[in-house]
């Protein structure tokens, strides 16, 4: 690493199940506005744009990044586009990063996007392809099998995704930009919701939503030359990825994720993350992911995620508070929620995470993954330099 | 059926997607249901027709837009002989970038003629209106040399237009791999042929043709049981748009003996609540009459009435 690198900027939208009243430049560009206005900058101050979402058949427009050109200021500058299925925004986050740290751009403006209400994410994900039988049914038909998984091997008890799901939306009440405001939704509605993709409950799934989230990272430099006082230091960033599918591989606990995790910690100088970590903003689209990540990162004992759910130490307050702002269980723009987890943990340390702040926290986790959990992207940020 | 090259099939994907257009677009389409075209006036003082969003000069969102002439001059064209589906015209003609009168900027649109000899850089031309405008920029059918015809009629006052429908149709040939071939054609017999890796020694159904972990191709064939063990699965009871097997169905990963990778099917010939991870099942074939190069020769998969698997012999498989 040549220079070190801080989030100074975090935007976002309103995230809505439809956003009718802008176009995808639009959705993107209220993002943008927010994160530049957040870092008390304008489009001349930036070096370079990057950005992300899931695949193109979930909106139909192929390189959209060509015609969101203008929205995003790009004219005369570099612009680049990542693509890691639903891990994006976590990874475009991190290539972002990685062109300030490397010393290459002072500043860089990077943003992810989704508008699912322009299409059918599920009917994307399920096309039937020729010659193999047609039993595909989403990205909650390919993952509850392996929730059921998990499960079996690690003797939860059943009622465990209800406790998740029922938090984030708590959670989801405190952030004003959460898609899902349902005060109702209680772990005894949960456990009451229908069962989708048995052993997975209607309320146990991520809602379909129009967002977008853009954050601006600056070198060292750019940021003493600011009048940013509370910048979000980048203390690491992994990425990793494996096969979707391969003789043995462990669906529950994917290699790659526990790989990036253990590099991640060591980059940033954690020996024992769950107490050095003061919160974790975590990519859970379906309940029963955050007992399975809690392990797959190492806050938890392999079989053990699911203990520290049942204890309440993932809500605000406990030890390892998860989704403060209400995760991927209450808003959803595909690819812009892996930006969202990073922002969001920007948020926290930064002190501006307003009624969902954890008090003092220090250093905090953003975490994505995508694909059939073959895609990784994490990143810890701190209130503080990094001194290691 | 000839064992010569790879599997094909005809594949489709279909989606009519509902844009929503936003404040600029959605004033520019309003527009032309009123079979009146706007422009959008630029920070520069220039004047483009769509309206971009935002300023490519200042990025600012473009909100003030014009009306412009229904007539402007050929910048530039080319002459399309075969035109395909979903294009202006289904007979030979041009494209051209047309400067509109009051406007800078060129706008893309067809011009027809029949001939390449009747179009020409500087040539001035005219919009043809649809008949029911629906504000869109389908509205302006096309362009036409311009002469003495009637002028343009304004279309109705009508609701603004906030969004459009852009239907997307793609027609694949899809190809299967030359190690898929083998075993969908082995299916074609009613055999099961996987591929072992030379290096760990898994074998995996269907065959990949290299091996995800080893990176080395696959070579050696085996051909496997046509029953195995449920390792995990998922009960389906969400429907959704293209979906093929009624609801509720169960998902399931299924170990065939013999081989090292479970494979998503179909459970039936059991209550779908009686499932259950370790299950012993068998595949039934569909009458051979019926049979393909495909997994669907296996109607799906159902109990053999074997005692369960152990857990211990499938862990490694979730």
């Amino acid at each position: 690493m040549t220079t070190l690198a801080a989030v100074v900027g975090v935007g976002q939208t309103h995230h809505r199940a439809k956003r009718g009243d802008v176009s995808m430049a639009g959705l993107l560009r209220e993002a943008v506005d927010r994160a530049l206005a957040d870092a008390e900058l304008t489009f001349d101050d930036i070096d370079a744009i990057v950005i992300g979402k899931a695949p193109d058949l979930f909106e139909g427009v192929m390189m959209p990044e060509l015609y969101l050109a203008e929205a995003l200021g790009a004219p005369g500058k570099p612009l680049l586009r990542v693509h890691t299925a639903g891990s994006v925004g976590g990874s475009t986050a991190i290539v972002a990063a990685s062109l300030v740290e490397a010393g290459i751009h002072e500043r860089v403006l990077t943003v992810a996007f989704e508008k699912q209400s322009e299409s059918n994410a599920m009917w994307a994900l399920s096309i039937p392809v020729p010659f193999i039988m047609p039993v595909h049914a989403g990205a909650g038909g390919y993952f509850a099998p392996h929730v059921r998984s998990y499960i079996r091997r690690s003797g939860a008890p059943t009622h465990i995704g209800a406790i998740v799901a029922a938090k984030d939306r708590q959670n989801a009440l405190k952030n004003p930009f959460a898609h899902l405001q349902n005060p109702d939704t209680t772990f005894e509605s949960v456990m009451a919701s229908q069962m989708l993709w048995d052993p997975i409950r209607y309320d146990e799934t991520c809602p379909s939503s129009d967002g977008a989230c853009a954050l601006v990272i600056a070198s060292e430099d750019a940021v003493q030359r600011s009048g940013i006082k509370n910048p979000a230091w980048i203390h690491g960033t992994q990425m990793r990825s494996e096969p979707t599918t391969a003789a043995e591989r462990d669906q529950v606990n994917p290699h790659a994720g526990r790989e990036a995790a253990a590099a991640l910690w060591k980059q940033a100088g954690i020996t024992s993350p769950i107490d050095e970590i003061d919160c974790a903003e975590i990519y859970v689209p379906f309940s029963w992911f955050e007992p399975m990540w809690l392990e797959n990162l190492g806050f938890a004992e392999q079989g053990g995620g699911w203990k520290l759910t049942e204890a309440g130490e993932t809500a605000i307050g406990g030890r390892i508070p998860v989704n403060m702002s209400g995760g991927v269980l209450s808003s959803n723009p595909i690819g812009a929620s892996g930006m969202l987890r990073f922002g969001e943990a920007a948020l926290q340390v930064m002190g501006e995470a307003g009624e969902h702040q954890v008090d003092g926290a220090r250093k905090a986790l953003g975490h994505a993954y995508g694909g059939g959990s073959q895609f990784f992207a994490m990143w810890v940020v701190g209130a503080d330099k990094p001194t290691h | 059926m000839t064992d010569v090259g790879t599997l094909h099939a005809p594949m489709k994907v279909e989606f009519d997607y509902t844009r929503s257009l936003g404040p600029t677009l959605s004033e520019f389409m309003t527009g032309l249901k009123r079979r009146q075209i706007l422009g959008g006036k630029l920070a520069d003082g220039t004047v483009a027709v769509p309206p971009p969003e935002f300023d490519p000069q200042t990025y600012d969102p473009i909100t003030e837009l014009v009306p412009v002439g229904s007539e402007g001059v050929v910048q530039s064209w080319v002459w399309v002989p075969e035109p395909v589906p979903g294009q202006p015209l289904d007979k030979p003609f041009a494209f051209a970038q047309i400067v509109l009168d009051g406007t800078d900027r060129p706008l893309l649109h067809a011009v027809a003629v029949e001939a390449p000899d009747q179009i020409a850089t500087g040539q001035r031309v005219r919009a043809v209106w649809a008949e029911e405008t629906v504000g869109a920029i389908t509205d302006i059918r096309w362009f036409e040399p311009e002469g003495d015809g009637p002028a343009t009629v304004p279309g109705p006052e009508g609701e603004a237009v906030n969004g459009i429908i852009a239907p997307v149709n793609l027609s694949y040939d899809y190809a299967a791999s030359p190690e898929e071939s083998k075993f969908f054609r082995g299916l074609a017999d009613g055999k099961l042929i996987g591929q072992r890796c030379p290096v760990c020694e898994k074998v995996y159904v269907p065959p990949r043709g290299a091996c995800p972990v080893d990176g080395v191709p696959t070579t050696d064939e085996v051909e496997v049981a046509d029953r195995g063990t449920v390792t995990t699965f998922c009960i389906v009871n969400v429907p959704f748009t293209g979906q093929q097997i009624p609801i509720p169905y169960v998902s399931a990963y299924v170990l065939l003996d013999g081989a090292d990778i479970a494979f998503l099917h179909l459970i039936l010939g059991i209550d779908a609540a009686d499932v259950r991870m370790g299950l012993r099942v068998k595949a039934v074939w569909k009458p051979r009459d019926e049979w393909g190069t495909t997994i669907a020769n296996i109607s799906h998969f159902e109990p053999t009435g074997e005692p369960d698997a152990d857990f211990e012999t499938y862990k490694v498989h979730l």
